[in-house]
């Protein structure tokens, strides 16, 4: 069997090109560094602590999500209904907003509605044994169907002034509550994820569901609490986004499902299961951020900055296959 | 035995789409009148074409996220060719939206077969990619109605034998794509590779080349839905067709294409993209708000689903159905 007869997918832990780049984070690392310096050079108003600290509004929500989509996608499965969630959740903030909730009760209601999601597609997966890809397109039409229900082409507003804290408050200085909660969110993920027993059977199931559950994990388990945890950061950044621009419309937030596992396989994260880590995820977040920044800088439009991140995906994930070809090619003509 | 539980599974979609249509008729007399039955079907006919490549597709184990921004882009094209050269015959802008529709799709399948990346990948970040070429194409800008040659936007509404050149066409590709799925050694090799990829590889099918194939004729067919989509809507701009993709996978998921890939039928996608086709057009006959239309096809797809792995708890199908009968 050649390598063109078997498809497979480049195992970025063992492979010689993954050894050859080091590392997948030294390669991120590499290139958010440079995105960072060709930004300086772009435009002279990106070095400024207020722009910076803006710019990470483009991802610190999204980053949220991609944590907790990081450990479903590492188990093998997805969760394309993310984005969606964010609607219904909203959606349920601003219903409970007409009846007078106060800030407390809204950041209950995000994160119970968010959780409630989580359950309603873990019960689908992993009770009735259904292909997490297609139960989630189909919860993905649902739950944004049913903010279009409830709020029709409306929109709620007037959301508390305490509530603004979430999305517009300031921790210190130009050190948004958004960046201070990505950072104790990417830490709290990295700790689950690679020190803690949990972590280690997040990747047993990916790796082999089979050989898992023989070696005593309980895997419907173990994905149901994974999607349990998508859920409940679907509706922290509900939170954080309902409260940054100070309204709900059951658009909010469209697209944002393709944009998270991205960010998730953009650092690093084997989409088929089995092995990527948090500070990958975290690096291509921060690099999403600095692209969709630095274009905007240059008041390049956003879907040119689209085309970029899928190049950025592509180029990015093919470079240890095109270098160990390489690779083996001149090491063929050496000996020819 | 196998080969009746498909038939079944079909059959079961059939009497669905049968008893939905009745329930509707019983309360709003009229819809099964021919004349709206045929403006159901034109109104799904590019979600059938669509899905048609989707299968091909999702049977040999891959998804295409990228289709519709294909059609996007295919059609934008034609378009775009059409505003600048109004005098080029409308059939060679058609050739010009399923030539870029192929060509977009061969990349879909030479990223998938040559450098190994995953199909959702892939799509993925093609996908964005297609849309944001459209950007570039038209700066921004639609392109309309007015600009569009009147030959341009005519030939999806022309009708011949009182139904409609897109109708015809859908008609067309149905006819084409069961041929291929049913008769042909490519056909064969989609349902090979979904369900087993390696015993493939040892019966000397390449996987890659039936991926590639596989994305070249979705590519084809998003790139032919591309031209009817902007000429019979008579605009083309970034966001046309954004986020159909979805409904094409879902029909296809209806339709009973396992997304596991190596179970399902060309007939199957068909019947799930008219059940949604249905559903959609049947919501304002019976006053429900447009805004009940996400979530009710939302429901539909998760019903579909578990009622398709009620189906299917014996995995994998019969490729020779032929030799079956033999034994």
């Amino acid at each position: 069997m050649s390598m063109t007869e078997t498809r497979h997918v480049p195992d970025r832990l063992h492979s010689r090109g993954h050894r050859a780049l080091r590392s997948w984070e030294s390669l991120l690392l590499v290139v958010a560094v440079a995105i960072f310096i060709a930004n300086s050079f772009a435009s002279p108003y990106f070095l400024d602590a207020w722009n910076l600290s803006d710019a990470t509004f483009n991802f610190t929500e999204k980053a949220l999500i991609a944590f907790a989509m990081a450990l479903v996608i590492i188990s093998g499965e997805i969760d394309l209904s993310v984005a969606s969630i964010i609607a219904l959740a909203s959606t349920a903030m601003g219903y409970a907003l007409q009846y007078g909730a106060g800030t407390p009760e809204l950041v209950a209601i995000g994160l119970g509605v968010g959780l409630l999601c989580g359950a309603f597609n873990g019960l689908l997966i992993t009770g009735l044994g259904l292909p997490s890809i297609v139960v989630t397109i189909g919860t993905m039409s649902l739950f944004r169907g049913l903010s279009y229900v409830v709020l029709g082409d409306k929109a709620f507003t007037g959301y508390p002034p305490g509530f603004a804290y979430f999305g517009q408050g300031y921790v210190f200085w130009v050190i948004s509550f958004e960046l201070v909660l990505f950072v104790v969110t990417a830490i709290l993920f990295g700790i689950l994820l690679h020190l803690t027993s949990f972590g280690r059977m997040v990747y047993a199931v990916g790796n082999n569901a089979t050989a898992a559950r023989f070696s005593g994990i309980r895997v419907g388990r173990v994905k149901f609490l994974l999607f349990l945890m998508t859920g409940v950061m679907s509706g922290l950044a509900a939170i954080c986004l309902t409260s940054r621009l100070g309204s709900t419309r059951p658009s909010i937030a469209f697209g944002w499902e393709l944009e998270v596992v991205t960010m998730a396989v953009l650092g690093g994260i084997n989409i088929l299961g089995g092995s990527g880590t948090i500070p990958g995820v975290v690096l291509a977040a921060i690099i999403m951020g600095l692209v969709t920044f630095g274009f905007g800088l240059m008041n390049v439009p956003g879907i040119v900055m689209s085309i970029f991140i899928g190049l950025l995906l592509i180029g990015v994930i093919a470079l240890p296959v095109l270098y160990t070809r390489l690779a083996r090619r001149m090491k063929k003509s050496e000996t020819a | 035995m196998m080969a009746g539980l498909f038939k079944h599974r079909e059959a079961l979609l059939l009497v669905a789409i049968v008893l939905l249509v009745g329930a509707i008729e019983l309360r709003f007399p009229g819809f099964i009148a021919p004349r709206n039955l045929v403006s159901i079907y034109n109104d799904t006919a590019i979600l059938i074409i669509l899905a048609l490549g989707q299968a091909a597709v999702i049977l040999s184990r891959g998804i295409d996220l990228s289709i519709a921004a294909n059609l996007a882009l295919s059609g934008t094209i034609a378009a775009l060719l059409n505003v600048a050269f109004p005098d080029l015959p409308v059939i060679l802008l058609l050739a010009a939206s399923v030539a870029s529709g192929t060509l977009l799709g061969a990349i879909n399948g030479l990223l998938v077969w040559r450098l190994s990346i995953p199909p959702i990948v892939v799509t993925l970040g093609t996908m964005t990619i297609y849309r944001g070429t459209i950007f570039l194409l038209t700066d921004g800008a639609w392109v309309n109605a007015h600009e569009m040659t009147a030959a341009f936007k005519a030939v999806p509404r022309a009708t011949f034998l009182d139904l409609p050149v897109l109708s015809w066409v859908s008609l067309a590709a149905i006819a084409a794509m069961v041929v291929v799925f049913v008769y042909t050694r490519l056909g064969r090799a989609f349902y090979a590779v979904g369900g087993n990829p390696h015993a493939a590889v040892y019966t000397g099918i390449s996987v890659g080349r039936t991926h590639f194939f596989a994305y070249l004729i979705a590519g084809s067919l998003a790139g032919l839905a591309g031209y009817l989509w902007v000429a019979r809507y008579a605009v083309a701009y970034v966001d046309i067709a954004s986020g159909f993709e979805l409904d094409v996978v879902a029909a296809c998921v209806i339709g009973g294409i396992s997304i596991a890939g190596g179970a399902g039928t060309a007939i199957g996608a068909v019947l799930g993209a008219l059940f949604l086709g249905i559903i959609k057009n049947a919501l304002p006959v019976i006053n429900i708000s447009p805004f009940w239309q996400m979530a009710i096809s939302g429901a539909v797809i998760i019903i579909a689903v578990i009622v398709n792995a009620r189906g299917s708890r014996v995995k994998g199908r019969v490729i020779l159905k032929k030799a079956e009968h033999a034994l």
